[in-house]
């Protein structure tokens, strides 16, 4: 359902990406790891078509289509989701009325009927009590003051609103306690489904033991340098990068 | 910018933007004592009345428009302006509403303004200033049982001269400023409201204004006294048509609040701003201020302007009273060629007074936003507490935000608080927002929103919502 082909991305004339291919079929997990530097940052924002992120070469397929030519709101409005690592402040903006206006834009855009405050409220509840937050939630500013782990759970919250084809994680374990981590996992572990891919861009091993990957990637230099099972985390938890890195480079 | 509906929009964007033909009464244009005159007569107004407007003509001549504001605004030749503009209705005026002309209440039905019984539900009387006369006053029986007046000024000139002789001038004096003189010498019409002692006005009084005649200045007056113990809230909305020309508004409000009194004023200004390239649109130079003149007595001013060509505006408070309390929660946004020099002025006479000042600038295209306030603490002023905060945001890099924040404090006990930030919309909220689903406009709209909240909050419930619809409609096509 995603498929990344050699694909090249700048960052302010500064090559980033150097080829890198993923293919992501429903119902799959994949981690990304590798060192600081790598581009696994590019590559969430990259695809999400953040401005600045050029893509000189290669291809994004999702269900089928380029999406290379979507705007960032079409791209999202068509199943992709991006969790952020620093989930931006917006103050003065309720949470309740952010999350409503961002749902019923997409359903608008599928041509569905949108929902109102009350068919809201009840959706919305539901989901929160996965990912254990309070109602008091909906009534503060949009990330406002929020902590880093309050951030995370409402990237969550979001996700599971949004019920995406497929969800990029960037570092939603940084800054996480143990409980939050846990509570962040359930959540992605809810929306697990046969029709749902995820790429987990993730630092360390720790979030794999509660979201079990399908297949574990490393990214260096811009290109995914090795492939494996879940047991690649393991590995690399252990070794560290640089029997792969020194690989390549030989 | 992807958008091809942004051209389209842009034309459209101004949907107030439409003409009434009716037939007009209107002076030749020029000013001179015997326009003054004939402005008097066809009011029918009693003596003192034209003696108060020779006099402000008198002074009005000797005065120069001020200089200092940061407005870039074309010479105004004020013996081109027709200063009197009526709506031609049958001599005795209409009685009720199947006596209005009916091409008026078009006018108000697309405003959205409704002279109709359904909004009594809504608990809102309306006195609707359609050029310069008040075409009809809803709702006066009902504000009546509670000895509430609330009346064309040019009607309480007749009704209740005491008063009017008692108030009108003497919160913004005659030579308070050129606009405001000018006003004195030609005033057409306004709204006067009177809340008797203890009396909680039973609804929100509002009046919206509408410039429509060519070439006419709209010169309206309002007079705003609250007994002792009495509340009223009091909005007033304004559109007026796209024209070419420049029209000149330079309206005059003046609020007194006796001892435990408060009043409440909102205005959401949404004057045709004039297009693109600067052409046309209005120029709102308006005095506002109010008194609170007894002890425990409130002023609290919220202004939304959207529009205008110009605005030169500084809703003040002058705390004379001890425990009296002023409040000043403003949006201003500039977008397209427009300019706004605005901002309020709290004068602290008495003990232990206290104000607020919260200030959202918007620019956006080549707009031009400045606030400028003044905090002065008299000697007399023991234990005054200012707090200011002036946020201005940017959007584009064509547009400008000024502050020029003024303080004046001559009592040691003072605690004056000034807060100042300068933003531009982040790219950061933007894309969060847009990868949300929300498309590039909704997201700015969104983003502004949430920076005006604090002062949005301060209007009342169903015009904090126009006002944040108002804000959608006036970003759109703004930034790109």
């Amino acid at each position: 359902m995603l498929t990344i082909n050699n694909l090249h991305v700048t960052v302010a004339d500064k090559p980033i990406l150097k080829g890198l291919n993923l293919e992501v079929k429903p119902g799959e997990v994949h981690a990304i790891m590798g060192p600081n530097g790598a581009g696994k940052s590019t590559l969430g924002n990259a695809l999400a078509g953040r401005e600045g992120y050029e893509i000189t070469d290669g291809e994004v397929l999702f269900n089928g289509g380029s999406i290379l030519d979507l705007s960032i709101e079409e791209r999202a409005q068509s199943g992709l989701f991006l969790a952020f690592q620093y989930p931006v402040e917006i103050p003065g903006v309720n949470n309740a009325y952010f999350l409503r206006a961002a749902l019923n834009a997409r359903l608008k855009a599928k041509g569905l009927e949108e929902v109102d405050a009350m068919q809201f409220m009840q959706l919305i509840k539901e989901k929160m009590k996965l990912v254990g937050m309070d109602k008091r939630f909906l009534s503060r500013e949009l990330n406002h003051g929020f902590s880093g782990g309050e951030k995370k759970r409402n990237e969550v919250l979001q996700m599971l609103l949004f019920e995406p084809a497929v969800a990029i994680l960037d570092e939603t374990d940084s800054g996480l306690d143990i409980d939050a981590l846990q509570m962040v996992s359930k959540g992605v572990n809810h929306l697990r489904s046969p029709e749902r891919g995820f790429v987990v861009i993730t630092h360390y091993q720790r979030l794999l033991n509660y979201i079990v990957p399908d297949f574990v990637h490393v990214l260096s230099d811009g290109k995914i340098i090795h492939s494996g099972d879940k047991t690649l985390a393991l590995e690399l938890e252990e070794k560290g990068y640089g029997w792969l890195t020194e690989g390549a480079a030989g | 910018m992807k958008n091809k509906e942004f051209t389209q929009r842009a034309q459209d964007d101004y949907e107030h933007g439409f003409v009434t033909n009716i037939e007009q009464e209107t002076l030749p244009p020029g000013l001179d004592e015997d326009v003054i005159r004939t402005i008097s007569r066809k009011k029918n107004e009693p003596e003192f009345m034209l003696e108060w407007r020779l006099e402000a003509f008198a002074k009005w001549q000797k005065m120069q428009p001020p200089q200092w504001p940061h407005l870039d605004i074309a010479p105004i030749d004020y013996q081109a302006i027709s200063y009197y503009a009526a709506p031609k209705s049958p001599e005795d005026g209409p009685q009720s509403l199947d006596e209005v002309d009916p091409e008026i209440l078009d006018t108000y039905n697309k405003l959205g303004i409704p002279l109709e019984e359904q909004k009594w539900l809504a608990g809102v009387a309306v006195d609707a200033v359609f050029d310069s006369v008040s075409v009809r006053t809803t709702f006066q029986e009902k504000l009546a049982e509670a000895g509430v007046i609330f009346c064309p000024i040019s009607e309480a000139v007749h009704k209740h001269p005491e008063l009017i002789q008692k108030y009108l001038g003497t919160v913004v004096p005659q030579q308070d400023n050129f606009y405001a003189c000018l006003n004195s010498a030609v005033f057409s019409d306004g709204s006067f409201v009177y809340i008797p002692k203890n009396t909680r006005c039973p609804m929100e009084l509002s009046t919206y204004f509408r410039i429509n005649a060519q070439n006419t200045g709209q010169f309206e007056r309002t007079l705003i006294v609250a007994d002792e113990g009495s509340y009223v809230s009091y909005l007033e909305g304004c559109t007026a048509p796209m024209r070419d020309e420049h029209q000149l508004h330079a309206a005059v409000v003046e609020l007194v609040a006796l001892k435990d009194a408060e009043i409440k004023y909102s205005t959401v200004q949404n004057w045709y701003p004039g297009d693109e390239n600067g052409k046309g649109g209005i120029y709102n130079f308006v005095t506002k201020r109010g008194a609170c003149r007894g002890t425990h007595s409130k002023i609290s001013w919220t202004q939304v302007e959207t529009g205008s060509a110009i605005t030169w505006k500084y809703p003040s408070v002058i705390l004379q009273g001890d425990h009296s309390v002023g409040e000043f929660y403003s949006v201003a946004l500039t977008s397209k060629c427009q300019q706004a020099d605005t901002g309020t002025k709290m004068i602290h006479l008495g003990k232990n007074t206290s104000s607020t000042i919260i200030s959202k600038g918007i620019s956006a295209a080549k707009g031009q936003n400045s606030y400028r306030g003044l905090v002065r603490v008299a000697p007399t002023a023991q234990n005054a507490r200012n707090f200011t905060q002036c946020d201005s945001l940017l959007l584009g890099n064509q547009c400008g935000a000024h502050t020029f924040p003024y303080i004046e404090v001559k009592e040691n006990s003072a605690v004056v608080e000034h807060e100042a930030t300068t933003s531009k919309i982040s790219d950061d909220q933007l894309f969060y927002c847009q990868q949300r689903g929300l498309g590039e406009e909704d997201a700015i709209a969104l983003i502004v929103n949430g920076f005006c909240k604090r002062v949005f909050k301060e209007l009342p419930m169903e015009f904090a919502v126009e006002a944040q619809k108002l804000m959608e409609v006036s970003l759109e096509g703004a930034v790109g």
